[in-house]
């Protein structure tokens, strides 16, 4: 299809609230997202990143706020004068319809006749792979071929915006592994913007430019995957990017540094927050290590803990250690390092450099579903 | 339905249905034979009796046929027996498909309501029902005094061909929407929502994606209405006119009035044939393969 770079077209919310009665499923959201960047919500389910979809397909009408897709206001721009592509978990293709009548559906609505139609109808369907089951019914197909044929059908009429409402969430492991490098491969050759939701972090991971972490009804940060692993500004970032252990107990400030007293043994790093915030500690499992109980050494933070869980990847292995305040931290270890097993008495090993010092927050809880 | 799925959620319970298959054909027979004896005594017997006498009285021969079909008023009476119902059929369609695509649309309890409105008709007896209808329709009934307050000329309702299809199609009302409601209730109305997204007008969402997918329940309920249409004998009876005079009437008239067995038997036969004929070519329209219609 047409020359990459320049299809994509720019998105900007700013401040866009939805409330239905007291409910506020949007709270004053702001979002730029740049020509043909591949942008994930990434969020628990609730937590507004749908609504944000819904809202910028033209599904949903904002309470407040302003929304420009391509540098234009569309707000109260009915959703079939919008031309952006939807691809839904459900598939939604017309069961009536063969795939190449699906396919060929939005360019007959916008009066673009045969020979050039079927044209882009093959192009498209070669572009998803299903370029040979174009005589089927979507009845006839697997759920996998189904969604993509509906990415054929969201793309064959050149929308500068596609937007994708966790399009692999009906599908296994496997398939929504390979159709994930298959979207990425797509976004390359399209060049057009995506956006894309998800409750998955690891997809988000694997897709994204950039990720907007949504939690009820609230962006807590966007940044690349990077940022988000390294750099959580939140604790509900730190918690639902990747895995994570959380220091809670008392806390101390002196000078520069602070220690949290973790069942009677203190742990401390060299940072402070802002006055009046209660801080936590938050490290990643590879920040972690493990050594037998007493061989810990004394030059860094050291906290006793228990093997509850030994887990073997091949890659390495992952430990869940209990700690004496009956919080759990997960640790990954590297295939040559010591293994231990279930029960084994361990000590908990890092460095104070290595701990990501974040604000309390209750609301950090979040439920899959 | 030549329905290929190809769908690993529909592997088990196929199994279970085979088991179900195999374990059924020892005890069907007697679970269908209840109804099956009411059939053949109260519907096959008579059939092939009045059938029989068709033929056989007052002599064996096609005497009674040659009569039906060389009696002019007996062919305007059957034909206009075919347009009344399809009027009926038509008004029904009309008041019917939006009532039934509301009743997918609102909240179970206003669909409690809707259906409650639908079949609170059928609780009132036939008889009273059309009696009603004779005191709305009637020249200086409850219709012509609006009508008349208003301002306009009264409308001749009473024992005209429109007063009959009023009434027929407010009788068989119920007949189409349950049908529709059946099948719309199975749409999935997101496809609408995908249709918009890609560029349909919600007036063409609605014709090339909503209505497709409607008209198994169309057909449905057009048929039943059809048929039962037919056959009315009270309504028409009762609110219609020397010239809107149904072929049930006719029957009537003969078996009762004259008891002319034989001629009564062989109008039933016509309209039977000529009902089944109208199925037969009804059919291929009825036939929608690939309508899936899941929703999840």
């Amino acid at each position: 299809m047409a020359s990459p770079s320049i299809r994509g077209a720019a998105i900007d919310l700013k401040s866009v609230s939805k409330h239905y009665g007291s409910f506020i499923a949007l709270d004053k959201v702001s979002l730029r997202i740049e020509p043909g960047e591949f942008m994930t919500l990434l969020g628990p389910s609730g937590s507004g990143k749908t609504t944000t979809l819904n809202v910028i397909a033209g599904f949903t009408e904002v309470s407040s706020g302003s929304l420009d897709v391509g540098g234009k206001s569309v707000i109260g721009v009915p959703a079939h004068k919008r031309n952006i592509g939807v691809v839904f978990q459900h598939y939604a293709l017309f069961p009536h319809m063969t795939v190449s009548r699906n396919v060929a559906y939005p360019l007959t609505l916008r009066g673009i006749a045969n020979p050039d139609r079927a044209a882009r109808v093959r192009k498209a369907l070669d572009m998803v792979r299903m370029a040979d089951f174009g005589h089927r019914f979507p009845s006839e197909l697997s759920g996998g071929q189904q969604q993509r044929v509906a990415l054929a059908r969201a793309i064959v009429f050149d929308p500068p915006l596609l937007l994708m409402d966790e399009p692999l969430g009906a599908l296994d492991k496997k398939l929504r592994e390979w159709l994930q490098l298959e979207i990425k491969r797509i976004h390359r050759e399209l060049g057009t913007t995506f956006v894309y939701v998800t409750h998955d972090q690891e997809e988000a991971l694997v897709l994204s430019d950039r990720i907007a972490v949504f939690n009820q009804g609230r962006i807590e940060q966007i940044g690349t995957g990077r940022q988000l692993y390294d750099e959580p500004e939140t604790l509900f970032v730190g918690k639902f990017v990747g895995d994570s252990t959380i220091l809670r107990g008392a806390a101390s400030t002196s000078g520069n540094e602070t220690a949290i007293d973790v069942a009677g043994r203190k742990v401390a790093a060299a940072k402070r927050l802002a006055d009046g915030a209660k801080p936590v500690m938050l490290l990643r499992p590879e920040k972690l290590s493990l050594a037998r109980r007493g061989k810990g050494g004394q030059d860094r933070n050291t906290l006793p803990g228990r093997i509850g869980e030994a887990i073997y990847l091949g890659s390495g292995s992952k430990y869940e250690v209990v700690l004496a305040d009956t919080s759990k931290a997960i640790v990954r270890s590297t295939l040559d390092a010591e293994t231990f097993a279930i029960g084994d008495e361990v000590d908990l090993v890092f460095a104070g450099s290595d701990v990501k010092l974040l604000a309390d927050d209750e609301n950090a809880d979040f439920t899959l579903t | 339905m030549a329905t290929r799925v190809i769908d690993s959620r529909d592997t088990v319970p196929a199994v279970a249905a085979d088991g179900r298959r195999r374990w059924f054909r020892g005890q069907a027979f007697w679970l269908v034979a209840p109804a099956l004896l009411l059939l053949v005594i109260c519907l096959g017997l008579p059939l092939a009796i009045v059938t029989l006498r068709s033929f056989s009285e007052p002599q064996w021969g096609w005497q009674n046929y040659a009569w039906f079909f060389g009696t002019p008023v007996n062919l305007t009476v059957l034909q206009r027996t075919f347009a009344i119902s399809a009027w009926v059929t038509l008004v029904c369609l009309i008041a019917g498909y939006p009532y039934a695509y509301v009743m997918t649309a609102v909240g179970p309890k206003m669909r409690l309501i809707l259906i409650l409105c639908v079949l609170v008709p059928f609780w009132v007896s036939g008889v009273v029902r059309t009696l009603a209808w004779v005191i709305l329709l009637q020249d200086s009934g409850v219709i012509n005094s609006v009508i008349k307050a208003v301002g306009l000329s009264p409308v001749k309702l009473i024992r005209t061909q429109t007063g009959v299809v009023i009434g027929m199609a407010q009788v068989l009302l119920p007949f189409m929407i349950l049908p529709l409601y059946s099948v719309m209730k199975t749409i999935d109305l997101r496809l609408m929502q995908a249709a918009r997204s890609l560029g349909a007008s919600p007036a063409r969402a609605f014709a090339q994606v909503y209505l497709p997918l409607s008209l198994p329940g169309v057909y449905a309920g057009a048929i039943i209405v059809f048929i039962l249409a037919l056959g009315f004998y009270i309504t028409p009876a009762l609110l219609g006119g020397p010239r809107s005079t149904m072929l049930s009437t006719l029957i009537q008239n003969q078996v009762l009035s004259l008891l002319n067995w034989g001629r009564g038997g062989a109008m039933g036969v016509v309209l039977l044939i000529a009902t089944f004929v109208l199925l037969a070519l009804a059919a291929p329209l009825s036939r929608q393969p690939h309508k899936t219609g899941s929703r999840r």
